[in-house]
């Protein structure tokens, strides 16, 4: 049992519906460009056709020429702007000097935002943006990674130190492998577009509706970009439409919607377009360069992994790519390196499960492709080489309930039953292939602060200045707070995407629930203290010679662990106190310090491959988790099935293309970019393995946004191998590479 | 989107009037308001034409059917008449597009389809297509879906219809009204290939209307396979496709019909690649021979080089479960 087991009334681990599906279902909820009010203007913005140089001119005649049109706005009449880095740096910033929008003629990426076109609505704003004209100075531009390797330089990131003499353990192995895998560029494209509506109000201050992962975060950005007092911004984001870190860093609707509202001091709406929404952050095109070796019976000897990102001329972003290499397998010999490209291009941003998405990828494949040398069975290998320790900290795990992942996911899928042979299992034209591989993900903890406040009807608000973007954070701290405060769901109301909320973290790095949630927990259990006080000084209190730890929070009431009967109604403590609140400022406890703290996956994976045609079916996925306790089993389960999903994409289908002659992207619509359609999904089950820890915080619980998408992509590559006998090392697997 | 005078005539002869140069008929508007949005297309009047009586589909004299130009995809694919005397065109439609699409999509707007070319699509850059003259930037860069036959200097877009690959293979007649009356045109001329002028997709004139699309009374029910080889199960475009109808008598092949789509600016047939198959048995050998001539003359970009022998093993699999009337939803593998 969980050392944090609660009573079966408890509304943890409970399957709850979102507790904000009526208002999605109904289109009540409102997202950051569905806000009205009248007068409202609409921005469109005009973007850069050549990836390098000067804007010459801009002429912006005709488009003001069109009625109703009321600005274009270009760097030269923009507002005034901050001129220094530091300004321009968010929560998310990469290493180097965040680009600012409209601040002079320089051209560093196709589709930068040159000018925005403010209409009295979006139809002739659209319009008119279109009759824009721009000259340039076009300069010699470079977009492709491969071209300009020899440019790399070391990423600004603390790798781990070398352990151990991989190269001389590689000449030792009996058996080594060196291998290279390509990725290519993807794009978040969460369905809602990136918005940005700015109320201007009468005082002059910007209330301001953004799709964001981090109200505050959006909320700095504008008061520093902008020279403003922190009192004349204040962020919502009730609702986000998906954004997948693509919402991590302002983007720059943001400030495009705010520049034309100082303008006109009026409210201005900014809504990108789908081809616009692949003109800022994505996941880097990268090259990786894996050796491993091993003697005869498997067990790993050296583990060497390079990978080659690019990056933008203007930022260094990184990511943990190549760290996942030194912790997954048990192994003494270990060198891991990491190089920039930079590029004409826009900078990378995080993107679901970012950096072990793609080093985890390799590995996975890397690790298929030895246990075929070695003639074992791959999960076997892995099995052989477990790791009890993260040997990059020297630590041992809070928990570890992995090999519980290999052996439930295995049972259900049936792994005993698979031929060691590739081109061995058969369907009519199909070639059938089982592949596998392991998942892990970062187990992290930011300090956040929370207020739970009841009011005198007994109804508890809790609040942070988080995001929902889809994950079930409505729902799930609801779950949280209710439990902790010993109230029914139904009385309990979360609040967050507002800036003026107590402190929260950027929503990301699945750290939401364990930042957030304790900080939630902390809260009421604050406020319980108070309850107490007061309840312990009312006239005849049952709780008079109490001390708070004998006290429980159960069903609405106050009552002493050891007699249930002595109790008193969280009502009756209110009625004499009148409303109470609490604010708790939550950080990682100490004992973390000791542990590594890390969520894992097994995936197996099922492909079937028509032999001559090539069409690439997934038909079975078996995803086994272990992520701690679970809060509601339904929004993780909706975790994993999108990162099952979005890692089924990966392998066969996501890719931006890029025209390097034109430096720019060329399948800018979902049209073109293809994800996965339902047809393309098939049998998905998921398994939450039982996984207790008391270290990783309070609640236990790990969080689940990106674990569910680490893995899968190798899972698949490694089952087409064993389907066809062809590895291919370069995703996405589209059906000509199998020919 | 540009901005636009609109009408909705209630008669052929009106609508004809109203036609010219810098018009547009909107019927579904499934691609046209796409083009629109994306000032791709920038027309000055567009012409409504859903009042028109264009909407049934009526018996022809010589047994075939004559297919309104306003029925829509769905309506189309689901009658009971297409489904049993002519289930490659069914299946054909069924393979584009989705559910929500194809309620709206017309019978001549799917003729009228345009290239789904990545620069076509992007007014930020050349096109011979969008703009002549400006430029192919394709014929170098991302040309991994882009033709292998009847391509020019000047263009290498592919057509993008499923249902016209059918509608090729089962030569139906396309029927046009313009200011000299009605003319009929073979499906097989109505597309036309690049050359110089690729901004024509088709040899429709400007002031020329579509009215319907005439079958003939031969659908090739015991033996039609519609197979679309794509990127993603359903909702992409066909790498290549392929349209097989066979007339079978004991297993000896009686009368072919071959069209590929995906491959070129119009759907591809070669009467010698279905001569060959005339009076041979239904066998994957004697299907590797039609396929062959069938892709003569096919010439790789950088990138599609795959679709020739992708292309020939599709003709192959295709005719093979034509042969054996085995049929699938939506045309896949």
């Amino acid at each position: 049992m969980n050392a944090h087991a609660q009573p079966d009334s408890s509304p943890l681990g409970r399957p709850l519906d979102r507790v904000d599906g009526p208002l999605k279902v109904t289109g009540q909820a409102r997202y950051a460009g569905e806000f009205n009010e009248g007068g409202l203007l609409y921005g469109s913005v005009v973007s850069s056709t050549i990836a390098r140089g000067r804007v010459l001119s801009i002429d912006g005649a005709a488009a003001e020429a069109v009625p109703g049109v009321q600005l274009v706005l270009t760097h030269l009449n923009r507002p005034r702007l901050a001129a220094d880095d530091d300004s321009y740096e968010d929560m998310d910033s990469a290493e180097g000097s965040a680009i600012r929008p409209l601040f002079n003629d320089r051209v560093l990426y196709s589709g930068q935002p040159l000018a925005l076109v403010v209409a009295d609505n979006l139809e002739i704003a659209r319009h008119a943006a279109s009759l824009v004209t721009i000259e340039y100075a076009a300069e010699a531009h470079q977009t492709d990674l491969v071209a300009a390797l020899d440019q790399a330089h070391a990423a600004p990131a603390e790798l781990p130190e070398p352990r151990g003499d991989a190269e001389a353990a590689l000449l030792g192995a009996a058996l080594s492998i060196e291998l290279e895998y390509a990725l290519p560029i993807e794009h978040h494209n969460p369905m809602e577009p990136h918005a940005s509506t700015v109320l201007y109000q009468d005082d002059g201050s910007l209330l301001i509706y953004d799709k964001t992962q981090g109200p505050q975060n959006s909320q700095q950005y504008v008061q520093h970009v902008f020279l403003l007092d922190k009192e004349k911004v204040r962020i919502l984001a009730p609702f986000v439409g998906g954004a997948f870190g693509s919402g991590l860093r302002p983007q720059y609707q943001l400030p495009l919607a705010v520049m034309a509202a100082l303008v006109l001091k009026r409210s201005v709406r900014v809504t990108l377009t789908r081809q616009q929404m692949f003109t800022f952050g994505y996941r880097p095109r990268m090259l990786q360069r894996l050796r491993l070796g091993c003697t005869a019976n498997g067990t790993l000897q050296a583990i060497t992994h390079d990978a080659f990102a690019q990056t933008s001329r203007f930022e260094d972003f990184t990511e943990h790519v190549v760290e996942w290499s030194g912790m997954l397998y048990h192994c003494d010999n270990v060198r891991l390196g990491y190089q920039m490209v930079p590029l004409d291009v826009f900078t990378p941003l995080d993107m679901r499960a970012p950096g072990a998405t793609e080093g985890v990828f390799a590995l996975e494949c890397a690790m298929d492709e030895l246990a075929c040398a070695a003639a074992i069975d791959p999960l076997q290998l892995r099995l052989l080489n477990f790791a009890d320790t993260n040997q990059n900290e020297g630590k041992p795990y809070s928990s570890k309930e992995l090999r519980a992942c290999y052996a439930q996911g295995a049972e259900r899928f049936g792994w005993d039953r698979r031929s060691m042979e590739p081109r061995s299992m058969r369907d009519g034209h199909q070639l059938v292939g089982w592949g596998m591989a392991t998942g892990v993900w970062e187990a992290m903890q930011n300090p956040a602060s929370a207020r739970a406040a009841l009011a005198a009807d007994g109804t508890l608000t809790v609040s942070s200045a988080t995001t929902d973007i889809g994950t079930g954070t409505y729902t799930v701290m609801t779950q949280i707070a209710a439990a902790a405060m010993g109230l029914p769901v139904e009385q309990v109301e979360f609040k967050l995407g507002d800036s003026s909320l107590p402190t929260a973290p950027l929503q990301g790095g699945s750290f939401t629930v364990s930042s957030v949630g304790t900080a939630v927990q902390q809260a009421c259990t604050a406020l319980q203290g108070k309850l107490f006080e007061v309840a312990q000084r009312l006239p005849q209190s049952p709780f008079a010679g109490a001390v708070l730890e004998q006290v429980e929070f159960v069903d609405g009431q106050l009552r002493l662990r050891e007699s249930p009967e002595t109790a008193l109604a969280i009502a009756e403590v209110l009625a004499a106190s009148g409303p109470l609140e609490a604010q708790a400022d939550a950080k990682p406890d100490e004992k973390r310090d000791k542990f590594a703290t890390a969520t894992h996956s097994a995936v197996f994976v099922e492909v079937k491959v028509d032999e001559a045609l090539g069409s690439i079916q997934v038909s079975r996925v078996v995803s086994a988790i272990a992520a701690g306790r679970v809060v509601n089993p339904k929004m993780a389960r909706n975790q994993i099935l999108g990162g099952v999903v979005w890692g089924i994409g990966m392998a066969l289908q996501e890719e931006t293309q890029i025209d390097h002659n034109l430096g720019r992207y060329m399948n800018h619509s979902l049209a073109e970019y293809h994800i996965p359609v339902n047809a393309d999904i098939h049998d998905i089950e998921v398994i939450f393995v039982e996984e207790n820890d008391d270290v990783v915080n309070a609640l236990g619980s790990k969080g689940v946004g990106e674990i569910g998408i680490v893995g899968v992509a190798s899972a698949v590559a490694n089952a087409i191998y064993h389907a066809t006998g062809k590895r291919i090392r370069e995703l996405p697997i589209t059906l000509d590479k199998l020919l | 989107m540009n901005p636009f005078a609109y009408s909705k005539p209630a008669a052929v002869n009106e609508a004809l009037r109203l036609a010219g140069p810098n018009a547009r008929f909107i019927a579904g508007g499934t691609n046209l308001l796409d083009l629109m949005k994306e000032n791709v297309t920038r027309p000055e009047r567009l012409i409504d034409i859903n009042g028109l009586p264009l909407r049934g589909i009526d018996a022809t004299a010589s047994g075939g059917l004559r297919i309104g130009a306003l029925v829509s995809n769905a309506d189309l694919a689901w009658d009971a008449r297409i489904e049993q005397r002519y289930p490659l065109l069914a299946q054909a439609i069924l393979a584009g597009a989705s559910p929500q699409l194809r309620n709206m999509a017309s019978t001549g707007g799917n003729l009228l389809q345009r290239t789904r070319c990545y620069y076509f699509y992007d007014a930020g850059v050349p096109c011979n297509k969008r703009e002549p003259g400006s430029g192919c930037p394709a014929k170098d860069g991302l040309n991994r879906i882009h033709a292998i036959l009847g391509a020019s200097d000047d263009c290498v877009a592919v057509n993008p219809s499923d249902m016209c690959v059918a509608l090729a293979a089962l030569e139906a007649v396309v029927i046009v009204a313009g200011p000299q009356g009605e003319r009929r045109i073979d499906f097989a001329d109505f597309h036309r290939l690049p050359g110089d002028t690729p901004e024509r997709d088709n040899v429709l004139a400007d002031d020329e209307l579509i009215l319907a699309v005439e079958l003939p009374a031969e659908g090739f029910a015991a033996h039609s396979r519609y197979l679309k080889i794509r990127d993603r199960a359903s909702y992409a475009f066909a790498l290549v496709s392929v349209a097989a109808a066979l007339e079978l008598d004991g297993g000896i092949i009686r009368a072919a019909r071959l069209a590929l789509g995906g491959v070129a600016h119009k759907p591809w047939r070669r009467q010698e690649a279905e001569e060959v198959l005339i009076g041979k048995p239904a066998s994957d050998e004697t299907f590797a021979l039609a396929a062959d001539l069938l892709l003569e003359g096919a010439r790789p970009l950088a990138h599609n080089g795959f679709k020739i022998e992708l292309a020939r093993r599709a003709v192959v699999r295709a005719l093979g479960d034509a042969a054996h009337s085995i049929q699938h939803q939506g045309g896949r593998p």
